[in-house]
């Protein structure tokens, strides 16, 4: 770079397409660099260490240190009763308690042959559905933060709130809700609960057009995530990554349409993809997400059917011997669990599938030769939470 | 009961009110069909028993360690495992013999197989049978057993939308074959395998823990390892306090 460029394009270009292999193209002082990103670093989303092999801006390796926010969720499951390690899932994916819980109760119940009520899956449906919607204005609020535009963080944290206010008024807590039950649901829905969902859904879904039309047309916005962290759909597959980025690459696979639970069969909605497997795709596809989420949430909060809220489930859960695998489609992919039982109270063994940590092992083959800037934005894109990555 | 618990409950009588309803009003309904009387333990036994002979590869050939009340039985009957057939069971049945064999549990079909197949039967799967998708890699600790470890592969495929298990077993201080070639996704699930049960996996490209610290003494979620146990030495050196608890 013998002389300076006003062109940032150009610049970025040049920066992105350095030959560094070949001496005979000197551009810059090719000394390594290593440098480390966190784990105190607010732009990981938590304590994620990220070491960076760089050549100037440039991005020639990475590796993640994860493991600092590690609690042992596995083999406290194992000392616990199949009731009592209920609520700990929920600590995985805080920003998802919903969907974890959801996870975990389908699982123990395939172990124990017993399936909830129709009533109890409605509300299952339409909380775990907001707690989608909510999950995706987080990681839009933050993900949109770290990449330099600030107001939709405030845009969506304002309205995230009338969600977690629902929730707060079902089941007595806002984010880690321990909302179901091992065979349905503890609580019924309270007086006014489908009238304010119904609201809520009126609320909101001008405001996704807010968010979008603070982002989709932006040109900074574009700039930082047009090409970005591109990932193919068999890079994607091969790496076993699941859920948003996955369809961003154009892989529409989707748990509750492919294998339904809960009796997703029953509603209507479209699985968004994207072409290309970039940021702006995946910004793209979870902004459908949670149109469609609305859409589900709109099926079901009409027509919640009567009846029991429980199945005939034993007070003591001591499943039969056997093991199952029982996996969801969560905010962020694939959730799934591996529950073994010894026919005791307590589960023999208990593994976790959790999608943040397979999701963030394709953050190498993403940034690889992009600049230092954008590691932040592919972080930020994997919607990863550490607390489900370390477990 | 398990049978019982697969009949629609009955409209319990003041779950459904519209009213939110406080914790002990919906959790009657379950009390009320939780067994009357737990089943002798000499029956009991036997049961258990009957169950292992027809299906040893259960877990329940080793008891856990985990400490629970002896007096508490195991349900006196559940399903068992079925043998598994299919077209693509059949085909691998004739090639590997007694190798492999296949069972299903509550619909989910999985493979028990002979470690020295693992390499190549994995690989089969996925080229030959577009298992193209690895789900998850783990193992379960079985210390009575002699062969201790179950590693256990959870594969899906996309074009059959179909989920399988590959389960093999090993004994303590054996490795083995590491599917990354395969699958990349493996990387970073082999390795949390080895991190909390030690089991290595050969041809691995980087075979050190991933969430505990390097130079920590122990594998956590083996059964003997206790769950207040930690590594004291390396807390007492990398953190500088007697004790992480």
């Amino acid at each position: 770079m013998n002389e300076i460029k006003n062109d940032p394009a150009a610049l970025k270009h040049e920066l992105t397409n350095l030959d560094l292999e070949t001496p005979e193209k000197p551009h810059l002082d090719s000394n390594e660099l290593i440098i480390n990103m966190g784990p105190q670093h607010p732009a990981t989303h938590g304590v994620l260490r990220v070491i960076l092999k760089l050549d100037g801006e440039k991005v020639l390796g990475t590796e993640c240190v994860i493991g600092y926010l590690h609690r042992g969720v596995e083999k406290i499951a194992e000392n616990r009763t199949y009731a009592m390690f209920n609520p700990y899932v929920d600590r995985m994916d805080y920003v998802a308690a919903v969907s974890n819980g959801l996870g975990y109760c389908l699982a123990v119940e395939k172990l124990l042959n017993v399936e909830a009520p129709a009533r109890a899956n409605y509300i299952r449906v339409i909380l775990t559905e907001l707690n989608r919607i909510a999950s995706h204005q987080l990681w839009l609020g933050t993900h949109a933060l770290d990449i330099g535009a600030m107001t939709p963080l405030f845009y969506t944290f304002r309205d995230r709130e009338e969600i977690l206010k629902i929730f707060e008024k079902y089941c007595g807590a806002r984010l880690t809700t321990h909302a179901f039950r091992i065979g349905g649901c503890l609580y019924e829905t309270y007086a006014g609960f489908e009238k304010e969902v119904k609201n809520f859904v009126q609320f909101v879904r001008p405001k996704i057009d807010e968010y979008e039309k603070l982002l989709t047309t932006n040109r900074i916005w574009l700039e930082r995530t047009k090409n970005v962290g591109v990932i193919s759909a068999e890079d994607a597959i091969a790496l076993g990554v699941t859920g948003p980025v996955l369809r961003a690459s154009g892989v529409k696979w989707d748990l509750r349409k492919a294998q339904p639970y809960s009796g997703y069969q029953n509603f209507e909605f479209e699985i968004p993809t994207g072409e290309n497997g970039d940021t702006y795709d995946r910004y793209l596809v979870r902004m459908v997400e949670m149109r469609q989420s609305l859409r589900i949430i709109e099926q079901a909060v009409g027509a919640i059917p009567e009846g029991p809220i429980m199945a005939k489930v034993p007070k003591v859960i001591k499943p039969p011997v056997g093991e199952v695998y029982h996996s969801i489609e969560a905010p962020k992919g694939e959730l799934g669990y591996f529950v073994v039982s010894d026919g005791s109270t307590q589960p023999y063994r208990v593994r976790v599938r959790p999608p943040s940590f397979v999701n963030l092992q394709a953050l190498d083959i993403m940034v690889r030769g992009m600049l230092v800037a954008d590691v932040v934005a592919v972080i930020g894109t994997l919607d990863i939470v550490l607390g489900e990555v370390d477990r | 009961m398990v049978e019982e618990s697969k009949t629609p409950a009955t409209p319990p009588e003041g779950a459904k009110t519209g009213a939110p309803t406080p914790p002990s009003g919906s959790e009657k309904p379950a009390a009320e069909v939780s067994p009357p009387a737990q089943p002798s333990s000499g029956s009991n036994v036997a049961e258990k028993a009957a169950v292992l002979a027809t299906s040893e590869r259960n877990p329940a050939t080793s008891p856990a360690t985990t400490t629970k009340p002896p007096a508490a039985p195991a349900k006196p009957t559940g399903p068992v495992p079925e043998p598994w057939t299919a077209p693509l069971v059949e085909k691998y049945q004739h090639q590997f013999g007694s190798g492999l064999q296949a069972q299903s549990y509550l619909g989910q079909n999985y493979f028990i197989v002979d470690r020295s197949l693992i390499p190549n039967f994995l690989k089969l799967l996925r080229d030959d049978e577009q298992f193209d998708y690895c789900v998850d890699i783990t193992a379960v600790h079985y210390p009575k057993r002699e062969k201790q470890f179950d590693v256990i592969w959870i594969l899906y495929s996309f074009e059959r939308n179909e989920r399988i298990r590959v389960k093999t077993m090993i004994a303590d201080g054996e490795t083995l074959p590491s599917s990354v070639p395969i699958w990349a996704t493996g990387n970073w699930l082999e390795r949390e395998v080895y991190d909390m049960f030690g089991i290595k996996f050969e041809g691995h490209p980087d075979m050190k823990r991933i969430l505990l610290p390097e130079g920590w003494k122990g594998f956590p979620l083996r059964k003997d390892y206790s769950i207040l146990q930690q590594d004291k030495e390396w807390v007492q050196i990398n953190l500088g306090i007697e004790s992480g608890q």
